[in-house]
């Protein structure tokens, strides 16, 4: 058994086998699809979800959404990182409207945003904002950690800023911006899918799995859920991929 | 590069008191003295990073010192070679990097990250780096730390033969290494 675990995607299956035991031996407990759906009820769900068109729209379009707010998120996020970093008066300024962000729940920032933006819009703010006091705070705090050793000593041999940047900041601030990714992935996804169930975009996950809650077809909300996680998951590994695949190349 | 009567201390602590010294036309210089008497701090004082509390720190407009400092302060994410190419430039050093690192005995671990280096190999970058530079003065704060004797004698000898007519500040605790540099004066704090 040592053995087995040893070997990483066995680790993994193995893992994944559990989990889906426990599941179904919790199935037969509750002995209705109605409450609780066995893996095989969702699984069927899922294939009979896949071969319609309307499935394909649905995942493209919020995962569109997610990804578009991600970046945006990520993109303004870091920018405010470094300008909070170095300036104490943008820094005093700007702080009270990420602790605002942070603090506020989704779900009000959901009914507020709606009043503004069209229901396809929503889910796409909801993540870029949810991603957006991540991105800023783990920046922040990778300008603010980096070596004051090594900037000195960038300072003593007359670094020009740019390279500055690119030797000593960046590949300070690369951990944690690739940490703020990770994180700001599953939020994007977990906001920008809620916001689809309140807002209902004409196509969207959010809106199926609200649909599928109002009809009480349980298999096909997990059978949606379950479209969520592995989207979420490919996305995360193809970022990860970018990124690395970036970095090397520089 | 000069100090004129240079005082500082710490929170009120006196570190420095009255210390001069001229590093000007090629002199090569030697700090002495124990932990906590402000070698450290001198070097930091003639590198711009604090200001004394009295006296003077005179530099002329187009003086570029270059430093070897007490910690390493290497890139960690760039291997040898690029630690010491980010510095280089071919009309202030004639050496390249590689041959510089050759040069420092490093010749099989350019592509070695800081962290796969010892601390004594970490040194001879942090020394090779300061070279390629070209700057002068050349301010060595315990450059030969975590050097064996024959080590340190062969390398002081390189950078005597590198560092061409560069004025010399050399920080240490071991009279035995201004003897290396051919120190002219040695300055006990």
């Amino acid at each position: 058994m040592k053995r087995l675990f040893e070997n990483k995607t066995i680790k993994a299956l193995l893992v994944a086998a559990f989990w889906i035991f426990v599941w179904q031996c919790a199935a037969w407990a509750v002995g209705s699809e109605l409450l609780l759906p066995s893996p095989a009820d969702t699984a069927r769900a899922l294939v009979l979800l896949c071969v319609k068109p309307s499935f394909w729209i649905s995942c493209a379009l919020t995962l569109l959404r997610v990804f578009a707010g991600f970046v945006a998120g990520m993109l303004l996020g870091s920018a405010l990182g470094v300008l909070t970093a170095i300036s104490g008066f943008a820094s005093s300024l700007l702080s009270p409207l990420r602790s605002v962000v942070k603090a506020t729940p989704v779900t009000s920032f959901i009914i507020l945003v709606l009043l503004y933006l069209s229901s396809t819009l929503t889910p796409m703010f909801i993540a870029f904002l949810m991603v957006l006091p991540i991105a800023w705070t783990n920046v922040a705090n990778g300008v603010l950690s980096t070596d004051a050793q090594l900037i000195e000593m960038a300072n003593v041999f007359g670094f020009p800023k740019a390279k500055k940047l690119k030797c000593v900041y960046a590949p300070s601030v690369l951990p944690h911006f690739l940490s703020a990714c990770t994180t700001g992935l599953g939020f994007a996804w977990k906001s920008g899918v809620t916001a689809e169930v309140i807002a209902h975009p004409e196509f969207g996950i959010g809106k199926a799995i609200y649909e599928s809650k109002l009809y009480l077809e349980t298999p096909e909300l997990f059978a949606w859920t379950a479209a969520v996680i592995l989207l979420s998951i490919a996305l995360e590994k193809l970022v990860i991929l970018l990124l690395g695949r970036i970095v090397k190349w520089n | 590069m000069e100090l004129r009567n240079v005082s500082f201390s710490y929170d009120g602590k006196p570190v420095l008191e009255n210390v001069s010294l001229d590093l000007s036309g090629g002199r090569h210089i030697c700090v002495m003295g124990e932990s906590g008497r402000g070698k450290t701090t001198l070097m930091r004082l003639l590198l711009g990073f604090i200001s004394p509390a009295s006296g003077e720190v005179i530099r002329s407009e187009n003086e570029r010192p270059s430093a070897v400092f007490q910690e390493d302060r290497l890139l960690p994410w760039f291997t040898a070679e690029r630690n010491v190419r980010e510095v280089w430039s071919k009309d202030r050093f004639a050496l390249s990097p590689k041959e510089l690192l050759s040069e420092m005995e490093l010749g099989d671990s350019l592509d070695k990250l800081p962290k796969e280096l010892s601390g004594g190999m970490q040194r001879r970058v942090a020394i090779a780096r300061a070279l390629a530079f070209g700057g002068d003065p050349l301010l060595l704060d315990e450059p030969f730390k975590g050097l064996d004797v024959p080590m340190r004698e062969r390398i002081a000898k390189k950078v005597l033969d590198l560092a061409g007519n560069a004025s010399i500040l050399l920080i240490t605790h071991d009279e035995y290494e201004a003897k290396l540099l051919k120190c002219d004066e040695i300055i006990r704090l």
